[in-house]
């Protein structure tokens, strides 16, 4: 039982859990789920109490019981005790204000991370204003690398995301060749699929290690199929350069995406073997978002925003080279409208990247939500500036296979030009060395294709 | 999409998208887009916006899927819909009933939901359906059911009160800028309440100008071969159908 007084009114909050919902800013999904705050007083008395809270607690209360759930037995038996040493005396609050001091400086924070867990992260991201999540972020440098360098300060990769509705080939190389020319492209090559199907998968790769080898691109391709697809695939001998998976917080959600720990450890190791990575050996692409939990009927009575950074754990545990949280896909049914969204994109990067984990975004609405072009830019302009990793490149801002907004190359750009953002270096280094757009700071995309595109330019010109 | 005139802004490569529905090759002014695509994505956004809160005209798809048991979620208007997903994965009572008065143990039970694009099932379903019937050789089929204000999941309820060995619900996805009339089918061997998504297969985009209807009662229809095979359906059946979708046009 956690508690505190406001105003001469006294609130109880029943356990752990509870107090963590109470105490996060109001979405719907938290709503649907019957665990927000029913009053502004109840959530900031929740803050209250939260913020007295020992961050001790979290090794010794669980959210989700350890016994029944193979997330949090992840979480606490790989602990770092020592990592944690430096903090471990601190309240929520502490931290809070830890984190914003000029201590907490970059090695510091890498030092912390493995001795944080995701509900840590989480409870203080509670306490945290827009500009605190930004300024926290910002000081976290997660990079990691395959055949680029992601997440170095000062540098902003893009997903170039290329999908079609049929899966079409040459659809599939023209949003791609479109993405060159405007620089996108530099953390992964990654394409949706528009079914299961597995020997769509196989072609698709095929296609993707042929542009990226044709044009000596250091970069590395993605098919965002489910995580058996790729193994499969990796089976039959097609170049699988990154696995993909969507992720959740708890066991039974991920049960539901037909996933286990030990799955994604046997993906792990089948991708590792193959070798293909050239300045590094992250090989994994995951995805998660608020309210896959929930949407699964998984969520154990916990907020979404925990449960979100409970994905962050699992993500860590496989180094993963790029971890997207889809954070407007999900509809509004757990992220109302665009003030939603944009506070929930902001605390996943916090806590991923508190984590160690290198966290891009998805910075996205769908046409049922409330939400428009205008929300999209504040988030990008904000994330841009906390140092996200990455974001995605899409045609136009519209995927015409998924059927949802997300960021254009030319919102890239904007956000290149306006922060001085440069992609990955060997990316930069190359778009330089073949034409596409000069290492000038200008980020301006050459007028004409150059050489090194125009052969498959004409071939699809022709076809 | 709408196209609005800009000579100035082109990107040189702009015949490139005959290959694609994508917005590619769309000029730029500085690193920005044109005055005239800026606008031409607004009114895609406020078309799709309209599509969300279309209703399904149950006795127009009638006359051309013939019969249909009309059944309603539990979610009584769209704005609860979209807030309550849980209501609506659940029949209401009174369709709960009428279901149950059905006569009960076909192999297959289909159902048309609405989802969050009526005008997909409107547009799609009836052919669809043409191609499909006559490719489930030997199977009997229950009698065709609608469900308005509804998700996937409330296959699982239908296909448990019919008594149906798997459900394949074709539903509206979610209306995109360039397709607002996109259809899903998803099919789940053992419907009964509580099923996930782990447990059951997806085709998306059936639409013209994505995944055909033809093409794509192909694939269903092996699907439901396989899994009446297997007697699963989701990530244990892997779709390996080699079909002309993925070859060039």
């Amino acid at each position: 039982m956690y508690g505190t007084s406001l105003g001469g009114e006294t609130y109880r909050f029943a356990d752990l859990k509870s107090l963590m919902a109470k105490a996060t800013p109001l979405r719907s999904g938290d709503q649907l789920a019957g665990v927000a705050a029913l009053r502004d007083v109840e959530r900031v008395a929740a803050q209250v109490a939260l913020a007295e809270l020992p961050l001790k607690t979290f090794l010794t209360e669980a959210v989700v019981p350890y016994e029944t759930d193979e997330v949090t037995r992840l979480i606490i038996d790989t602990h770092d005790a020592a990592a944690f040493g430096p903090v471990s005396s601190m309240t929520v609050g502490d931290l809070r204000d830890w984190l914003l001091s000029d201590s907490a400086d970059s090695a510091a924070l890498a030092a912390l991370a493995p001795g944080l867990t995701p509900e840590m992260a989480a409870a203080v991201s509670k306490l945290c204003r827009i500009q605190d999540l930004i300024l926290i972020a910002k000081k976290c440098h997660v990079v990691t690398g395959f055949r680029d360098t992601v997440g170095l300060p000062g540098h902003l990769s893009t997903r170039l995301q290329p999908n079609h509705p049929t899966d079409d080939l040459r659809g599939i190389a023209a949003s791609i060749l479109d993405g060159l020319m405007y620089g996108s492209g530099d953390a992964v090559i990654g394409i949706n699929p528009a079914t299961d199907n597995l020997h769509a998968t196989v072609q698709l790769l095929h296609l993707l290690d042929e542009i990226i080898h044709e044009h000596g691109i250091p970069t590395q391709s993605c098919v965002l199929s489910h995580v058996t697809n790729t193994m499969a695939a990796i089976e039959e001998g097609a170049p699988v350069d990154l696995t993909f998976q969507s992720i959740a917080g708890t066991q039974k959600a991920n049960e539901s995406f037909g996933i286990s720990l030990a799955l994604l450890a046997e993906a792990h190791e089948a991708t590792l073997s193959l070798g293909r990575g050239t300045v590094g050996d992250n090989v994994m692409y995951f995805e998660t978002g608020q309210g896959s939990c929930l949407s699964a009927d998984a969520h154990h009575g916990v907020d979404q925003q925990t449960l979100e950074s409970r994905a962050y754990a699992v993500a860590r545990r496989y180094r993963p080279l790029l971890v997207n949280t889809v954070v407007g896909f999900i509809g509004p049914e757990y992220l109302y409208d665009g003030k939603q969204i944009i506070r929930a994109g902001l605390e996943d990067h916090f806590c991923g990247k508190l984590l160690g984990v290198p966290m891009g975004c998805d910075i996205c609405y769908t046409n049922h939500a409330e939400a428009d072009q205008n929300d999209m830019d504040m988030l990008l302009t904000l994330l841009g500036t906390a140092g996200i990793n990455f974001i995605m490149g899409i045609p136009g801002s519209d995927d015409v296979m998924l059927n949802y907004q997300t960021t254009s190359f030319h919102d890239a750009l904007y956000a290149r030009r306006v922060l001085g953002l440069r992609p990955a270096p060997e990316f930069e280094d190359w778009l330089d060395r073949s034409g596409l757009m000069a290492k000038d700071g200008g980020f301006t995309p050459a007028a004409r294709p150059p050489a090194v595109l125009s052969q498959r330019l004409s071939l699809l010109e022709a076809g | 999409m709408a196209d609005l005139p800009d000579q100035r802004n082109q990107d040189p490569w702009a015949r490139l998208r005959r290959h694609t529905s994508a917005r590619i090759a769309l000029g730029r002014t500085g690193v920005s887009l044109s005055t005239a695509r800026n606008l031409e994505f607004q009114i895609a956004h406020a078309q799709a916006r309209t599509a969300v809160h279309s209703v399904l005209d149950l006795d127009l798809l009638e006359q051309q899927t013939g019969p249909l048991i009309r059944t309603a979620s539990r979610a009584p208007d769209r704005a609860a819909y979209l807030q309550r997903p849980d209501w609506g994965r659940r029949l209401d009572d009174a369709s709960a009933q009428a279901l149950e008065a059905q006569p009960k143990g076909a192999d297959i039970a289909i159902v048309l939901a609405d989802g969050l694009s009526s005008l997909a099932t409107q547009d799609q379903a009836p052919g669809f359906l043409a191609a499909f019937l006559p490719m489930l050789d030997g199977l009997s089929v229950a009698p065709l059911v609608a469900a308005t204000q509804a998700r996937v999941a409330i296959g699982d309820e239908i296909g448990a009160i019919l008594g149906a060995r798997m459900v394949v619900v074709l539903i509206g996805e979610r209306p995109g800028l360039s397709a607002a009339d996109s259809l899903g089918l998803y099919l789940t061997f053992g419907p009964r309440l509580g099923r996930s998504d782990a447990d059951r297969n997806c085709i998306s985009n059936i639409r013209p100008g994505g995944l055909a209807a033809p093409d794509a009662a192909h694939r269903a229809a092996w699907l439901v071969r396989e899994a009446f095979k297997l007697g699963l359906s989701g990530v244990g059946l892997k779709d390996r159908t080699v079909t002309v979708d993925a070859l060039p046009e």
